[in-house]
């Protein structure tokens, strides 16, 4: 997002609160590589990486946290059923986008 | 979702005192403040894994578009772990959803009707209840039908007697219960289509998880797969679990040994292969021919194969323009006709629709499946894959993916069986709320 809309966004938000006006709020999300690459995780990890059941979630984790175990899968260094699978479908650029997607949840 | 500015923007909605107009809406290619922006509309069609996964998607991306979905029942019953139904580890309601939480989390207008004509020059859609839609795009997400003049002697009216369930809900049910009425001691066969067809690995779950049942309650009797094929999905895990769990209870016909079936008597319960010999069942499950949706078909979308091909990267069809179709109906390169392959099309379409209204480029599509089968109760095997756009198809990824391990451990299949029950948690989270 450049710093344009970000300001925007802020004095939008700041207007919001001030007047107090009662509104249905929804976020957009950016579309961008890193989204493309992410969003279908949540197929199996959630929405926005959140999950409800068996399989752990990936929000809530650190970019660091998720590009080591996306590495360490990739590389065969960590054990896993599926994610080892998954995650040499993406190269060293990819696996950081998506760790900064899930990163910044 | 959180209040992460940095990634999301703020939009507001539906506020009567700070409208759209005078805040400016904020579209994907940044702040357009000033000037009464066009509502685009999309009208989707076909509330399944592709169909409403694409509905929220694009909500998400931006909530100024205006999303109708049109989706004929009110409660969607997903073929995913409706064989777990049929196999009685699960409940019928435990795979059912509802269209609630689309409406009210993301302002989707669902439209409980049948669309039974699209006008692609018009741009307009005939509703079966009266009324039309019109749209900016649309995307069509209508899954399968049966061609039912494949096989001789089965038609729609034999279905009660002979079920397909290869569409979840009474057909389920009606499996189950033939399966619960059967004698200890009868053969169930289960008559599988050539490919293409919906879910390349629920043949073999399917005859699986009836297996399981028949060794707990009825150990006598016998499940018989007549294929189409020589070769089938997850095949040697598929007949190393059946040799473990249910040794002799699984039998399977190859196409060239006789599987082959050309047709059907719904009155003895017999089908016969090409060479006319007939096998007689006690409970038969016969899985029809496929094609795309009838809608796709209607609306001059399919092509000579009965499928819709579609611009691999944006799902827009190459007939007609302002169309997209996702799922089994589209002819997606790589990608399996399976609910996860679906909803990832539905998640890149959605992308190509509010990138396309937006002006702004379309990231490289990415795009993954992840299919379990649960073979037994704690048994699950899975196969998994990543594709990306090359050329003008989608590949799969090379040096990815695959099925799991055969020289897996015992606690691997369970551990794949685990996360077979948080798939499905997760992906019917992922479309439905």
């Amino acid at each position: 997002m450049n710093k344009l809309a970000l300001r925007g966004c802020v004095i939008t938000t700041l207007a919001i609160l001030l007047q107090s006006v009662p509104v249905s709020t929804v976020f957009a999300e950016t579309i961008n590589q890193g989204a493309m690459l992410s969003i279908t995780c949540a197929g199996c990890h959630g929405t926005d990486g959140r999950s409800t059941g068996a399989i752990p979630s990936i929000a809530g984790k650190s970019a660091q946290y998720i590009e080591k175990a996306m590495m360490d899968f990739r590389d065969d260094k960590r054990p896993s059923t599926v994610m080892g699978r998954h995650a040499k479908g993406y190269s060293v650029a990819e696996i950081k986008l998506i760790a900064a997607y899930f990163g910044n949840q | 979702m959180n209040n992460n500015i940095t990634r999301r923007r703020f939009l507001q909605l539906g506020s009567g005192l700070l409208s759209a107009t005078s805040l400016g809406v904020w579209s994907q290619s940044g702040l357009t403040a000033g000037s009464k922006p066009k509502t685009h509309r999309v009208v989707i069609v076909g509330g399944g894994f592709g169909g409403a996964t694409c509905a929220k998607y694009i909500k998400r991306f931006d909530p100024s578009i205006n999303v109708t979905l049109v989706e004929k029942d009110k409660r969607f019953v997903t073929c995913p772990f409706s064989n777990l139904v049929i196999g009685g580890l699960r409940e019928i309601d435990s795979i059912t959803h509802d269209y609630a939480a689309l409406k009210t989390n993301y302002a989707i207008n669902v439209v409980h009707d049948e669309v039974v004509d699209i006008d692609v020059v018009k741009n307009s859609m005939a509703l079966k209840g009266g009324g039309s839609l019109s749209y900016d795009k649309a995307v069509l997400s209508p899954g399968i039908d049966f061609l039912w003049d494949n096989v001789e002697g089965y038609s729609e009216n034999d279905i009660g007697v002979i079920p397909h369930a290869w569409k979840a809900g009474e057909q389920t049910t009606i499996l189950k219960s033939q399966l619960e009425a059967m004698a200890n001691g009868g053969v169930v066969v289960i008559v599988v289509p050539p490919n293409p067809f919906r879910c390349p690995p629920g043949p073999y779950e399917r005859a699986s998880l009836i297996a399981g049942y028949l060794k707990q309650h009825k150990p006598k009797s016998k499940v018989l797969i007549l294929d189409a094929k020589d070769e089938f999905s997850k095949m040697p895990l598929f007949t190393q679990a059946w040799d473990a769990l249910y040794p002799g209870m699984i039998e399977w016909v190859a196409g060239t040994d006789g599987g082959r079936v050309t047709q059907v008597d719904a009155a003895t319960k017999t089908v016969f292969n090409e060479l006319g010999d007939p096998v007689s069942g006690a409970v038969i499950n016969y899985i029809p021919h496929q094609m795309a949706g009838t809608i796709a078909q209607k609306a001059d979308l399919t092509d000579a194969s009965g499928w819709c091909p579609v611009n691999q990267k944006t799902f827009e069809s190459t007939r007609h323009k302002n169309i997209h179709i996702i799922g089994d109906s589209a002819v997606a390169g790589a990608l399996p006709k399976s609910g996860y392959a679906a909803s990832s099309e539905g998640k890149v379409c959605a992308i190509a629709i509010v990138s396309a209204f937006n002006g702004i480029a379309m990231p490289d599509p990415s795009y993954s499946n992840t299919c379990y089968s649960l073979v037994g109760k704690d048994y699950g095997i899975s196969v998994a894959d990543v594709y990306r756009y090359e050329g003008d198809k989608i590949i799969s990824v090379k040096g990815a993916g695959g099925i799991s391990p055969e020289d897996a451990d015992d606690s691997f299949r369970r551990a794949e069986a685990l996360y077979a029950s948080g798939w499905y948690q997760s992906i019917t989270q992922d479309i439905f709320t």
